[in-house]
């Protein structure tokens, strides 16, 4: 048997064991199994089959459909809370930061070099968030394949 | 669970023009599906409730861009399969897996023929346990057709994938399930 034949008879059987066969392919696929390696795949194939027949997904208890619609307005309203209280602590870092970056600046006490160690850490630290918030704004805008899995 | 097709069309546009109501109705029609289906991809209870949930709320967010006429169901599966899928990836990276899938797979009321029933409850438990090594994607094929009884049509049209493809994925993933079980088959 070639490969395309091959191929033909796995598509076959595939239709034989879900019922799907339509006319002329019932005597084309009996063919196939005068040969004795199909049908020696097919009798296994026929047997996970039924197997997988007799099985089914396990039934959730019935308060989960109760409590379904509820749970998915609690899981947004914490995402929204979440938002925040991201949103607050981003503010009040940053509100901290340029204070104590303003204190240590104003104090004629600490070394220049230091002083300019945290000029450059603020501005690195300031380049990095703005490249990044504007890299993710800019593919939740534009990319095509932002729903394509993983 | 099989989903039947039905017209979301109204419900939809009403949901559309801000009522949000509207899309409790869409939830509750399809809550059981989405679960299940879920189910059949990530194996565990808690994960599938979480993301049938958040693919709704997907779903809510992004409803502006549902084209009418369309089913819903199949628009809303694509983001809960890409969610699920993204998850188990991420436990994968993760090295922490899903749950066994055994627990998420029952014996259907089966009349047995005592003479073979030995036999096939035996194979039956191998087979639960055999879907758990499955890719995500051989197991959500098998559930589909075997357990839910899509007809290869319907998988088509929820996978968005060529009736040959469905065939052939089918084919490779019943393959695998054979291997699995060659002792006992």
């Amino acid at each position: 048997m070639n490969a395309m034949e091959r191929d033909r008879f796995r598509l076959l059987m595939m239709k034989a064991l879900d019922g799907e066969l339509a006319g002329s392919e019932h005597s084309e696929f009996d063919n196939f199994l005068r040969d004795e390696e199909c049908r020696r795949e097919w009798n296994a194939f026929r047997k996970v089959k039924e197997a997988t027949m007799d099985l089914k997904m396990t039934s959730a208890p019935p308060e989960v459909w109760d409590g379904y619609w509820k749970g998915m307005y609690n899981r947004s309203e914490r995402g929204l809370a979440w938002i925040l209280v991201t949103l607050g602590a981003v503010v009040l870092f940053a509100w901290g930061s340029i204070e104590v970056v303003a204190a240590l600046w104003a104090d004629t006490q600490v070394p220049l070099i230091v002083k300019g160690g945290i000029f450059i850490l603020a501005a690195g630290l300031f380049l990095l968030f703005f490249s990044v918030i504007r890299e993710r704004w800019f593919t939740s805008r534009h990319d095509k394949y932002k729903e394509v899995v993983r | 669970m099989k989903v039947t097709t039905q017209n979301d069309d109204d419900v939809i546009l009403r949901v559309q023009g801000g009522e949000k109501d509207a899309f409790g109705e869409l939830v509750n029609a399809y809550m059981q599906p989405a679960y299940y289906s879920a189910l059949a991809l990530v194996g565990s209870h808690d994960d599938a409730l979480d993301l049938s949930q958040q693919a709704f709320i997907r779903a809510y967010d992004s409803i502006r861009k549902f084209e009418r006429g369309r089913s819903f169901f199949t628009w809303y599966y694509r983001i809960l399969r890409n969610l699920c899928l993204n998850r188990i990836r991420d436990r994968a990276s993760q090295a922490r897996p899903l749950s066994s899938f055994e627990n998420a797979v029952e014996v259907a009321d089966a009349a047995d023929d005592p003479a073979q029933a030995t036999e096939r409850s035996m194979l039956r438990e191998k087979v639960r346990e055999a879907l758990g090594f499955l890719a995500p994607e051989e197991r959500e094929i098998i559930v589909m057709k075997d357990f839910d009884g899509y007809t290869y049509a319907e998988i088509a049209e929820l996978l968005e994938c060529p009736l040959g493809t469905v065939m052939s994925r089918l084919y490779y993933a019943r393959k695998h399930l054979k291997d699995l079980l060659e002792d006992v088959l």
